[in-house]
């Protein structure tokens, strides 16, 4: 029913997209140095951020983007029990789309929520993260500061390490990196990696840590507790720290450490490295927002008019 | 043993008319021959003078078709479907007799409930219905239903549906108490911890996806306890909605010791796999079990087509728009198939040469009466006229009109699919006429 685009899945988008989405990110960082960070691109626009999950980040930086851009931001955090949940998503989405907003970015803690929104607004709709399913604006940040720290993303090798199983940042990275060229490991303790990866998402998957030593980037995944339900998946976090937390002790020199946040320090990576300065996890903040600025942008804008030379422009005009 | 007493069907007029020129396909009776066939006063066979004449060039007459298990959400959600609907969308489908199960709200679990729904099939059904009622009380599990009372009254079986007796040892007093029953027990496979969380078959789609998984083992698992129990107990159970290559591997190994095993399969387990699940549509891919993968899926057919699956059943689940508009990991399990369990079928597997019609008939028809023991509808002089008259060549869009369905939550909706019923007489009375 969705008129417009949308961003639901990080497959969804082309080798070509994904460059042009990076581009446009590192445009918009450029405007960022500026002291007056805001350009008028999408005045009289309005973008609904509908999260029934918690996040700090992502709202954060979506809000930001937002507001950047010049763009009216209405900011609605839902909750409830999963089915109320469910049901209020469909009603929510219709309430607010009576207001005929441009995007609704949503969160949600099942999989497949985004896309049944989608259902019932002719607004686009970007998937800000549907359970364990994709967080296709998180796999583009990821690309992006990747790509600044590396220089490229084609033949680079990033190793996702720990809790795979619940991880919706490696399964969306995955997916955005091999479009790019790159190859990826998935390195978890064997009940948290999915059966099947391998063939599922075409990824090298190992339970031995020691396979991140041909790793251009190491990705600490945060160990998701809140979705892990009764019964441990790991007997307890120090036999994982030992087994799989990532620490200097572990690296080679000229590997990068990144991290989606927010961190469990002592358990998927240490302290120490947590706060070393070649961690890119600071980087990967500020890469959110101006990627972010990128996708409302290129949803929001005519795609034949989406070229840098016109964006340019625009801002110099701002 | 044949029970008569299992099916309901609401008293009407009996039908007289004559099919013309038409196959004559039963499989179970040994008929398969070009001709007329006679129904006088709902009965096969007699002088066809007088009786409205039906043109049958080109139409396929069989036996009407048994469905051993289907949701009629009576009592408690007639919302989404009742007695009435429910078997109209089965006469719709070819059906003459069906099998609701107890998963209602209440369930059906003892004496009043059961003797409240067949009063209301009396009033309301079209064809055939019978009731299974539940194993436990309640379905929790825990104590055995007055089965002998139950069994009295005209249970057509026992089950507990989607909520599987976990306790090995429950399980097995209902085992030893079916020798005074002598009801089937019907069962749904599942250990619900080894499912828990899970809403798609978990493999390389769920992997990708990031779906919870539903492993094949939380299935076959289940079967080989139960075929092992029903082993040692002698006794005799009914595999409901088999999706599993596991699972086939389970029926087959306890057919061939002997064991009392019947099983049956789902058109939508036969047709999609866990790939169709892409979409995240809730209403039209959520199932339990759920859609495996195409190797799983080969692996039905071929157990359909050598009878290690002895039948065929839809597991008719309806569920209305809110129920299904929820997020895929939301939503609740269950796909409508009544209306077009022949047709996809037939599409799918017999016009592209991988099921002989001849089976697809016998394992919708006779096979699947014959695992509860009900009735086998059948083409043969004298017999109570149970057919269905199928036009093999009509094309149509599932969804394009109105279902008989209350509910439109068909795997199969805005698919074209080849071959329609024009006519369905069940209990002797017309029950369907397009």
């Amino acid at each position: 029913m969705s008129s417009r685009r949308s961003l639901i899945a990080i497959g969804d988008l082309s080798r070509d997209e994904i460059t042009r989405m990076l581009d446009l990110g590192e445009r918009f960082a450029e405007v960022m140095g500026r002291d007056i960070k805001k350009v008028p691109t999408l005045r009289g626009r309005t973008v609904i951020n509908l999260f029934f999950e918690a996040s700090t980040r992502t709202a954060t930086s979506f809000e930001l983007a937002g507001k950047r851009l010049s763009a009216d931001v209405i900011n609605v955090k839902a909750s409830g029990s999963s089915v109320e949940k469910g049901e209020s998503l469909k009603d929510t989405v219709l309430t607010l789309g009576a207001y005929q907003p441009d995007v609704f970015v949503i969160r949600h803690a099942a999989a497949g929520a985004v896309a049944a929104a989608a259902r019932y607004t002719d607004a686009a709709v970007v998937n800000a993260g549907d359970g364990k399913h994709e967080h296709p604006t998180q796999a583009l940040l990821d690309l992006y500061t990747m790509r600044k720290a590396m220089g490229h993303l084609e033949g680079l090798h990033v190793a996702y390490v720990g809790d795979v199983l619940h991880s919706r940042v490696a399964r969306s990275g995955a997916i955005a990196l091999q479009t790019m060229g790159a190859k990826v490991s998935f390195i978890a303790p064997p009940t948290l990696l999915p059966r099947e990866a391998a063939a599922g998402l075409g990824v090298h998957a190992s339970h031995d840590i020691a396979d991140i030593a041909d790793a251009d980037i190491v990705y600490a995944l945060r160990m998701q507790h809140e979705r892990m339900g009764a019964g441990g998946f790991v007997p307890s976090l120090r036999e994982y720290a030992t087994q799989y937390g990532i620490g200097h002790h572990r690296l080679r020199a000229g590997q990068r450490v990144m991290h989606a946040g927010p961190m469990n320090r002592g358990v998927e990576i240490t302290d120490q490295l947590a706060d070393d300065p070649t961690a890119l996890v600071t980087a990967q903040v500020e890469g959110g927002m101006v990627v972010r600025m990128a996708v409302l942008y290129d949803l929001l804008s005519d795609p034949q008019a989406v070229r840098s030379t016109d964006l340019v422009t625009e801002m110099m005009a701002a | 043993m044949t029970r008569d007493d299992v099916l309901v069907q609401r008293p009407g007029p009996l039908a007289s008319l004559v099919i013309r020129n038409a196959r004559l396909l039963d499989p179970a009776a040994g008929i398969d021959r070009t001709g007329d066939i006679v129904v006088r006063e709902g009965r096969i066979g007699g002088d066809a003078t007088g009786l409205e004449e039906i043109d049958g060039t080109g139409l396929i007459v069989v036996p009407g078709f048994v469905d051993p298990h289907v949701h009629l959400r009576t009592p408690g959600r007639e919302d989404t479907e009742d007695i009435g609907s429910g078997s109209r969308a089965a006469a719709a489908g070819g059906y003459v007799a069906i099998a609701a199960m107890p998963n209602t709200s209440p369930p059906v679990d003892d004496a009043q409930d059961l003797v409240r729904v067949r009063e209301l099939a009396a009033r309301d059904a079209v064809i055939g219905v019978g009731f299974i009622c539940a194993i436990t009380k309640g379905q929790q599990g825990s104590e055995l239903t007055e089965g002998a009372e139950l069994a009295a009254l005209g249970a057509a079986a026992l089950s507990d549906d989607g909520h599987p007796v976990s306790n090995a040892a429950v399980f097995r007093r209902a085992l030893q108490y079916q020798h005074l029953t002598h009801l089937p027990l019907t069962l749904h496979e599942e250990d619900m911890d080894l499912s828990a969380g899970g809403a798609m078959h978990e493999g390389a789609v769920s992997a990708r996806l990031g779906v919870g998984g539903i492993p094949a083992v939380s299935e076959s698992i289940a079967v080989a306890r139960d075929v092992a129990l029903a082993s040692y107990e002698d006794a005799r159970i009914h595999i409901c909605h088999v999706s599993a290559r596991e699972t086939v591997e389970e029926v087959r190994l306890g057919k061939a010791r002997g064991v009392h095993v019947t099983a049956e399969v789902s058109p939508h387990h036969l047709l999609l796999i866990d790939e169709d699940c892409e979409t995240l549509d809730a209403a039209t891919r959520k199932m339990n079990p759920p859609l495996r993968s195409r190797t799983d899926r080969d692996a039905l057919v071929a157990a359909l087509i050598d009878g290690t699956i002895d039948c065929i059943a839809t597991d008719h689940a309806p569920h209305g728009p809110s129920e299904k508009e929820l997020p895929f990991e939301e939503a609740p399990f269950g796909v409508t198939g009544l209306e077009t369990a022949f047709a996809s079928l037939y599409t799918h597997l017999v016009l592209p040469g991988t099921l002989p019609l001849e089976i697809l008939v016998e394992r919708m028809s006779a096979d699947a009466a014959r695992v509860l023991d009900l009735p086998v509808p059948t083409l043969a002089e004298d017999a109570i006229a149970n057919l269905a008259v199928i036009d093999p060549t009509a094309t149509w869009i599932v969804g394009a009109g109105d279902f008989q369905s209350k509910s439109r939550n068909s795997a199969f909706l805005g698919t074209e699919l080849t071959s329609q019923v024009q006519l369905t007489i069940a209990g002797g009375q017309i029950a369907w006429r397009r």
